[in-house]
């Protein structure tokens, strides 16, 4: 045997392993291909589709009205900014002007509507790490915000709340002194996740250093969101292309250089301290005025191209509606966060272990159906 | 030596952060009284539902088998779903002695609601309402399409001025 | 000592005396045998259910829920129900896996621990046999049951399965040494192998206690070790349901799958139960020196209570650990090992060795 043979025959093997599509920590129908070296990542490649309902296409069918309604169910975390980049987009369109009072409900909603879904990335997080507890208490907090949306729109999920030109209803009686109970009670339960999860040495093994991303990827890959952040890219639609009553309050973009999962995870905790900010500076003063502007039965846009972008709690979501005239958009197109983000996946994962992928993916807090859409 | 002391620092802190990790589910498992289950079958009663609350369209009826659909259609238009069926035909009026439509069946396809609630805001006389039950699990598929206004109802007179 | 009145060895006597007067010794041998193998049987099924249910409610309360509340008072009855449910479900199995090797491997892991808890001294005279190298058996056998984690995931002919079965075998490996070691600690300390004669010299008092400082440390980590050995969370990599959808035992179904899980716990149960010997006396009350009143109430719980309620609360520490924190990395288990713990264990046995060889300990 030659020294070439007697090398080859040495080496290691590199075998597949199918991630998902049914895998519980994939958090639903992806699919990745995974390449390994012993445990070690040499490759991972998503496979989208499982979950593909064609909303876009369906869009084209709806009516404007209809189309917000379906986008609930595409990151069904952030519906609230879902529905919001659509009637926003829809009101740029009609150059309707909607009142203050709207422009405040639905920065408050949208922001709690973040705090909601950080609240369950972190359960998960902490559970995709094998600390199942986390995902219990992450829940018990959520669930007092998903309260608080039943009470003002009558679901706890798929809300559709937003009308192009306002909200559905005005908020209850009630809302302000239960937004303002649940921001006690969150203030107060936020250190106990740092004290449980963050400061934590196992977790912080696990996570530091782990699936670094660099500004430069982040940026050709279009990571958005507390993800991109995390690698020192200012991408805050809120700050940067303001919308609804976001250039009125006052908060801090997060940012932080590093680029790692702990990064990533530390943004995220950190806009949970912003959001209430956010919250608390609207909460007390929110304008009189009606809740809605009257539209007509049938929206017809005239023809013209829009593009509207918002920060969901994943990233940037862009709504663009190519409109011909008719009371169907031409052609709708979503840029969903989500799928950006999973691009620089393989990016980061190569050269860790499983496990490490398992971190990654959960601080990329993926939402599947987002992604494929 | 420094190697020495700080090995055991880093054993040290590292401990300490695994306690304070342990303090908090310690102070759960101490605190019975923070358990938040809910224990749903035995709860039925006490359940407040919330007004706003979207389980499935229903139509309310008056004590004299009234309500105020007139078959307009706009709800069935409003629907992105197809979820809703208006069935309708032209009857004699037997007052004017002229044919008019009217509705026959509401039908109202459960199985493919979304409860998004277009339909009720177009709704011009407020026939229908979100109503608040939730248990809508049936052993068969059929039974999800229900028909909303009950056998023998009719519109309620006025509504259509 | 007052609890000598609960002294087992007098029922087992009498009881082998019948068997004397009734038949040959060869016979009274194999019915003694026979006995004993359905008393364990019988604490086998007891253990698992018991064990169980009481993890569920544990997590439960941790994480601020009820746990299983419907069947039976309080859900008691719940793991009763749910061993039915596995004994009728269809034993699965991969198209092309090892038939015997798959079906050998929950039996190897079973009869691993059927084994140690022969060793476990659960009262006074209540033992199934007293070896004079009882803590050298016991460390010898519990390792057998990687061989069976090692087997299922190769015959399942899953690739996680095999991930999670190398996991454990590097894993189990590993951490027997530190088990061992701490455990040697206390060995130090007594001079003796034998589990009887361990407990006889906590008579004063605990090891834990009387062992200063090493003896801490020896105890500590022995629960970390003996925690990684169950393959119980945050150790469980060989599992890591988030990773490997559920490890070795991915393949398996119905009773197999419940051999499996059954194991853990009375893993679980050995382990603790070995804790609680060595350290913390054993079925010994607990006494201090001087306070005679207070000895002898504590002398009138019976041993099995004694013994009983320290395993429990060594149990209790673990679930806490599995329930708090999260999972560890595959090379951050192996460096906790062998950076960390082997290193402080070795140092410590020394420390121990020279308090002995002074008489320091009381
Ligand atoms: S709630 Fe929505 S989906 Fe359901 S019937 Fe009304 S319009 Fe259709
Ligand atoms: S329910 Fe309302 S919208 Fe629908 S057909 Fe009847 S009147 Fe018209």
């Amino acid at each position: 045997m030659s020294v070439k043979e007697l090398h080859k025959a040495t080496q290691s093997q590199e075998y597949f392993v199918n991630m998902g599509p049914q895998h519980p920590s994939t958090h639903g129908v992806l699919r990745l291909l995974l390449t390994l070296d012993g445990e070690t990542i040499t490759k991972v490649e998503p496979h989208l589709g499982y979950i593909h309902r064609s909303i876009e296409k369906m869009c084209e069918k709806d009516s404007y009205q209809q189309i917000v309604h379906l986008t609930d169910r595409m990151d069904y975390l952030s519906c609230h900014m879902n529905n919001e980049a659509v009637c926003l987009a829809v009101e740029k369109g009609l150059e309707l002007e909607v009142s203050d009072r709207v422009k405040v409900i639905r920065t408050i909603m949208s922001e709690l509507t973040r705090l909601s879904s950080h609240q369950l990335w972190w359960g998960v997080m902490g559970m995709d790490l094998g600390a199942i507890t986390s995902f219990l208490y992450g829940f018990r907090d959520r669930e007092m915000i998903t309260d608080i949306f039943e009470e003002t729109c009558g679901a706890r999920l798929t809300m559709n709340y937003n009308v192009p030109g306002g909200v559905m209803f005005d908020i209850p009686a009630n809302f302000q002194t239960k937004v303002k109970e649940f921001i006690t009670h969150f203030r107060k339960k936020l250190p106990e996740y740092d004290q449980l999860m963050t400061n934590n040495i196992i977790f912080r093994n696990r996570t530091e250093g782990i699936g670094i991303l660099t500004k430069e990827d982040a940026i050709s890959f279009g990571v958005t969101g507390p993800s991109g952040r995390a690698s020192g890219w200012s991408n805050d639609i809120r700050k940067s292309h303001s919308y609804s009553a976001y250039d009125r309050v006052d908060f801090k973009e997060i940012i932080r250089t590093e680029g790692d999962s702990f990064a990533r995870y530390k943004a995220r905790i950190d806009e949970m301290w912003e959001s209430m900010n956010i919250i608390e500076q609207l909460i007390d003063n929110v304008p009189e005025g009606s809740c809605r502007e009257k539209t007509k039965a049938v929206i017809k846009l005239p023809k013209m191209e829009i593009y509207q972008s918002v920060e969901t709690a994943r990233g940037e979501l862009g709504v663009y509606i190519n409109s011909d005239g008719k009371k169907n958009p031409y052609r709708v197109k979503f840029r969903s966060p989500g799928f950006s983000n999973l691009n620089a996946l393989n990016t980061m994962a190569k050269g860790g272990k499983i496990a490490d992928l398992v971190t990654i993916m959960s601080t990329i807090d993926l939402v599947i159906p987002d992604i494929d859409r | 030596m420094k190697a020495i002391i700080n090995y055991i620092k880093e054993v040290v802190g590292g401990v300490k952060t695994l306690i304070n990790g342990m303090k908090v589910t310690g102070y759960y498992i101490s605190h019975p009284k923070e358990i938040i289950t809910q224990q749903y079958p035995e709860n039925r009663d006490t359940l407040n539902m919330v007004d706003r609350f979207r389980g499935e369209v229903i139509m309310p009826h008056d004590e004299n088998n009234e309500h105020a659909c007139t078959g307009c259609q706009a709800c069935e238009i409003a629907c992105p779903n197809g979820t809703i069926e208006i069935i309708q035909d032209r009857i004699l009026n037997e007052e004017t002695g002229k044919k008019k439509k009217t509705i026959l069946k509401h039908v109202y396809h459960l199985s493919m609601c979304t409860m998004c609630n277009l339909c009720i805001e177009a709704c011009p006389t407020d026939a229908i309402e979100m109503g608040k039950g939730f248990e809508h699990a049936v052993f068969d598929r059929s039974q999800l399409t229900k028909v909303l206004n009950k056998p023998g109802s009719k519109l309620r007179a006025g509504v259509e001025e | 000592m007052k609890f000598d009145i609960y002294d087992f060895s007098v029922l087992t006597a009498s009881i082998h005396q019948l068997l004397g007067e009734m038949m040959g010794e060869t016979a009274v041998m194999i019915t003694e045998m026979v006995i004993v193998g359905i008393v364990f049987l019988t604490l086998f099924a007891i253990l698992g259910l018991a064990l169980v249910y009481a993890e569920r409610k544990v997590c439960a309360f941790f994480q601020q829920r009820l746990g299983p509340m419907r069947v039976g008072f309080w859900g008691t009855a719940q793991t009763v129900a749910d061993a039915i449910k596995l004994l009728l479900k269809e034993p699965l199995m991969t198209k092309s896996a090892d038939k015997f090797l798959f079906n050998l491997a929950p039996f190897i892991i079973i009869v691993a621990s059927f084994m140690a808890i022969a060793a476990v001294p659960f009262a006074l005279g209540l033992q199934a046999i007293d070896l004079d190298i009882g803590v050298f058996y016991v460390t010898a056998v519990s390792s057998i049951g990687v061989a069976g984690i090692l087997i299922a995931g190769w015959a399942s002919n899953n690739k996680y399965s095999l991930i999670g079965a190398m996991r454990s075998g590097a894993q189990i490996v590993s951490y027997e040494l530190s088990v061992g070691l701490s455990l040697l600690t206390i060995v130090v300390l007594t001079g003796s192998l034998q589990f009887s004669e361990i407990i006889e010299s906590q008579r004063e008092g605990w090891w834990i206690f009387r062992g200063h400082i090493p003896a801490f440390i020896a105890f500590v980590i022995y629960l970390i070790a003996g925690t990684a050995e169950t393959n119980r969370g945050p150790f469980d990599l060989a599992e890591a349901e988030s990773e490997l959808t559920a490890g070795f035992h991915t393949e398996y179904s119905g009773m197999k799958f419940a051999f499996f899980f059954l194991a853990e716990f009375v893993n679980m149960f050995i382990i603790a139960a070995i804790g609680a010997t060595m350290f913390l006396g054993g079925w010994m009350p607990l006494h201090f020196g001087g306070f005679t009143a207070f000895n002898e109430v504590m002398d009138f719980i019976p041993p099995i209570f004694w013994f009983l309620g320290k395993t429990a609360f060594l149990i209790f520490m673990m679930m806490w650990f599995k329930w708090t924190f999260p999972r560890l990395r595959i090379d951050q288990l192996l460096t906790l090992e062998w950076k960390y713990l082997l290193p402080i264990n070795l140092i410590n046995i020394l420390i121990m060795a020279f308090i002995v060889l002074m008489g320091w300990y009381f």
